[in-house]
C-alpha cells in the first residue's frame, strides 16, 4: 500500500494542536488584548461572558471538604461532564489539558531516542491517587489536588504569571522523558483516572470496524500513549466481538487512526458499528 | 471463589487500602503544611474565614480578572499564599473599593460573597497603628495625617484624635475597628518608609473573640 500524505497521517494531531493551542490563545486573548472570550483558568471559567464552566474533579475535592458549592459552580461542572460524556473522558487529557503538549514532548523524543517503555509503574496507582486525594481533601478541608496539579500550574502560570511553576512542569517533562513513557499521563495523574471515569459511559469512541484490514504492524501499538485499550477491539478472543475501543482509558487523541496506513480505525458511536468484512467500504 | 483466590483478593484489597491512606495522609498532612496566609496577604473583598476559604476557592482567578485596577494576584508556586488564591498587598496597592463588588460577583462559588449591606461592610483586615514611634503625625516630625486623607470611608474608620504630651498637641491617627473595612489605603498611603499603619488579618488584629490563651503544647 503506498504511504499516505504527510497530512493524512498527521490529521488528528495537528487538530489536537489546534485545540490545545487554540483553548490557551483563547484564555490568553482577555489579558493580552482584551478580547474576552474565555474567562479565569480551567479550575472555572466563563465562556463568552455568558457560561460558567467549571472542573468538576476541582468542584467534587470543594465539596468533600466540606463547603456547599453555589449552584452556579454545580451547574458548570454539570456541563462539562456532560460533554465530556459526548466526546470522550480523556478527550480532556487529548485536547484540552495544556500538559498533554509536554509530556507528548517527551514521549516524542523516547520514541526518537529508542528508549522504550521505561518504568512501568500499576495502572492503579492513579486510582489511588484519585481515591486518596479525595480522602486528604475531606481530612485536611482543602482542595488538595491543586496545591500539586502541574496541568493547573502549568495553564493558570501561563495566564497568570508562573513563579516557580516551571520546576514542576519540567520535573514532570523529566520523568516521562527519563524514567516511565507515558508515566505521568498514564499512571500518575489523577484528573486522567477522574476523566477516564467518564469515558466509561462516553458516546464518541474510536473503533477497529475495517480491523480485516489490519496487517499486524504495530504502528497503531507503538503510537498509542494507552496501548492496552487497543487490543480487546481489534483481536478481540472472539472474531464478532465489538470493534469499539470502550476502554475508559482511552484519550479518544486519534493516533491510532493517523498512524495506521490501512485506516482500520475511526472515530464513531459506541453503540452503532458494524465490522466491515474485508475489503468493503463502511 | 476459592480460599486461594479470596485470600489474594483480599490481599490486594489491604494493598490498596494501605498505600490509599499512606498517599491519603501525607497528601493531607502535606496541605496543612502549604496552605498559609501571611500577614502581609489580603483576601478580596467578602471572602470567607481563611479555613472555609481553602475549601471554597476553585483558584480559577476569574476575581483577579474581573478586579478593574489589577491590584488582586493569584498566589504562584513558591509565593508564600496558598497556591492558585487570590490575595493583595495593600502597601503596593490597596482594594479601591469598587461599590459592584465585581470581584465577588465574578467568584463562582461562595469564597467571595458581597456582602448585602455592600462595599463599606468587607472587612478584609483590619487597619492597626503598628509604628506609633515612626509615625510622623504622632513623633512630631510634620503634620502628616496621610493615612486620615487615604481613608474612604472618611472621619469614620480613622480619625485624628487631639493627643498632648507634656505641653506638646499632637493627632493621633485613630482607627475605629468597627468602620474600618481593611481595604489597605492608609497602609499604601502612609509616607513614611516602613507603613506606620498596617492592614492586619481580622484573627491578628483583633482581640474581641480571643479566649484565654493557648496552652503551649495544647
Amino acid at each position: 500500500m503506498a504511504r499516505r500524505h504527510w497530512l493524512a497521517r498527521h490529521r488528528w494531531l495537528l487538530l489536537r494542536r489546534f485545540s490545545q493551542l487554540g483553548l490557551l490563545a483563547a484564555f490568553l486573548a482577555g489579558p493580552w488584548f482584551g478580547v474576552w472570550m474565555l474567562r479565569g483558568n480551567l479550575a472555572s471559567s466563563v465562556v463568552l461572558d455568558t457560561i460558567a464552566l467549571t472542573d468538576p474533579l476541582v468542584l467534587l475535592q470543594a465539596l468533600v471538604a466540606g463547603h456547599g458549592a453555589q449552584i452556579a459552580a454545580l451547574s458548570g461542572a454539570a456541563l462539562v461532564l456532560l460533554a465530556y460524556a459526548l466526546l470522550g473522558g480523556r478527550s480532556y487529557c487529548a485536547w484540552v489539558c495544556p500538559l498533554n503538549l509536554v509530556t507528548d514532548l517527551a514521549a516524542g523524543l523516547r520514541r526518537a531516542m529508542g528508549l522504550g517503555r521505561g518504568w512501568q509503574m500499576r495502572r492503579r496507582t492513579r486510582w489511588v491517587l484519585l481515591g486518596a486525594i479525595l480522602v486528604a481533601s475531606w481530612v485536611s478541608g482543602s482542595i488538595v489536588w491543586e496545591l500539586l496539579n502541574p496541568i493547573t500550574v502549568l495553564q493558570r502560570g501561563i495566564v497568570f504569571g508562573m513563579g516557580a511553576g516551571w520546576v514542576l512542569i519540567v520535573a514532570v517533562f523529566a520523568f516521562d522523558l527519563l524514567v516511565s513513557a507515558h508515566g505521568w499521563c498514564g499512571h500518575v495523574c489523577p484528573v486522567g483516572a477522574f476523566y477516564g471515569l467518564v469515558g466509561k459511559v462516553s458516546v464518541l469512541r474510536v473503533n477497529a470496524a475495517r480491523r480485516a484490514q489490519c496487517t499486524d504492524c504495530g504502528d497503531c501499538f507503538r503510537i498509542c500513549p494507552e496501548p492496552q485499550v487497543i487490543a480487546p477491539a481489534l483481536k478481540p478472543a472472539d472474531p464478532n466481538g465489538s470493534p469499539v475501543i470502550l476502554s475508559g482509558d482511552c484519550l479518544n487523541c486519534g493516533r491510532c487512526i493517523d498512524a495506521c496506513d490501512e485506516d482500520v480505525f475511526a472515530f464513531g458511536s459506541r453503540r452503532v458499528v458494524r465490522i466491515a468484512a474485508e475489503g468493503a467500504k463502511v | 471463589m476459592n480460599t486461594g483466590s479470596r485470600r489474594q483478593f483480599l490481599g490486594q484489597c489491604a494493598s490498596l487500602l494501605g498505600s490509599g491512606s499512606v498517599m491519603a495522609a501525607l497528601l493531607a498532612t502535606a496541605t496543612r503544611q502549604a496552605e498559609a496566609l501571611p500577614a502581609w496577604a489580603l483576601r478580596p473583598p467578602g471572602a470567607l474565614a481563611e479555613d472555609d476559604f481553602s475549601a471554597a476557592c476553585l483558584r480559577c482567578g476569574l476575581c483577579v480578572q474581573a478586579c478593574p485596577f489589577d491590584i488582586l494576584h493569584l498566589a504562584r508556586l513558591g509565593d508564600d499564599v496558598t497556591l492558585g488564591t487570590p490575595y493583595f498587598v495593600a502597601r503596593q496597592r490597596a482594594c479601591e473599593m469598587c461599590v459592584d463588588i465585581p470581584c465577588a460577583v465574578a467568584c463562582p462559588t461562595d469564597a467571595l460573597t458581597a456582602p448585602a449591606q455592600g462595599i463599606n461592610a468587607a472587612r478584609m483586615g483590619l487597619a492597626r497603628m503598628t509604628g506609633p514611634d515612626t509615625c510622623y503625625s504622632i513623633n512630631g516630625t510634620a503634620q502628616c495625617g496621610a493615612c486620615y486623607l487615604a481613608c474612604p470611608i472618611k472621619d469614620a474608620a480613622i480619625t485624628m484624635e487631639r493627643r498632648s504630651a507634656g505641653r506638646r498637641v499632637y493627632f493621633e491617627p485613630t482607627v475605629n475597628a468597627a468602620n474600618c473595612t481593611g481595604c489597605g489605603k492608609c497602609e499604601e498611603a502612609c509616607v513614611t518608609q516602613e507603613a506606620s499603619i498596617k492592614v492586619l488579618p481580622l484573627a491578628l488584629a483583633r482581640h474581641d473573640h480571643a479566649g484565654p490563651l493557648p496552652r503551649r503544647g495544647a
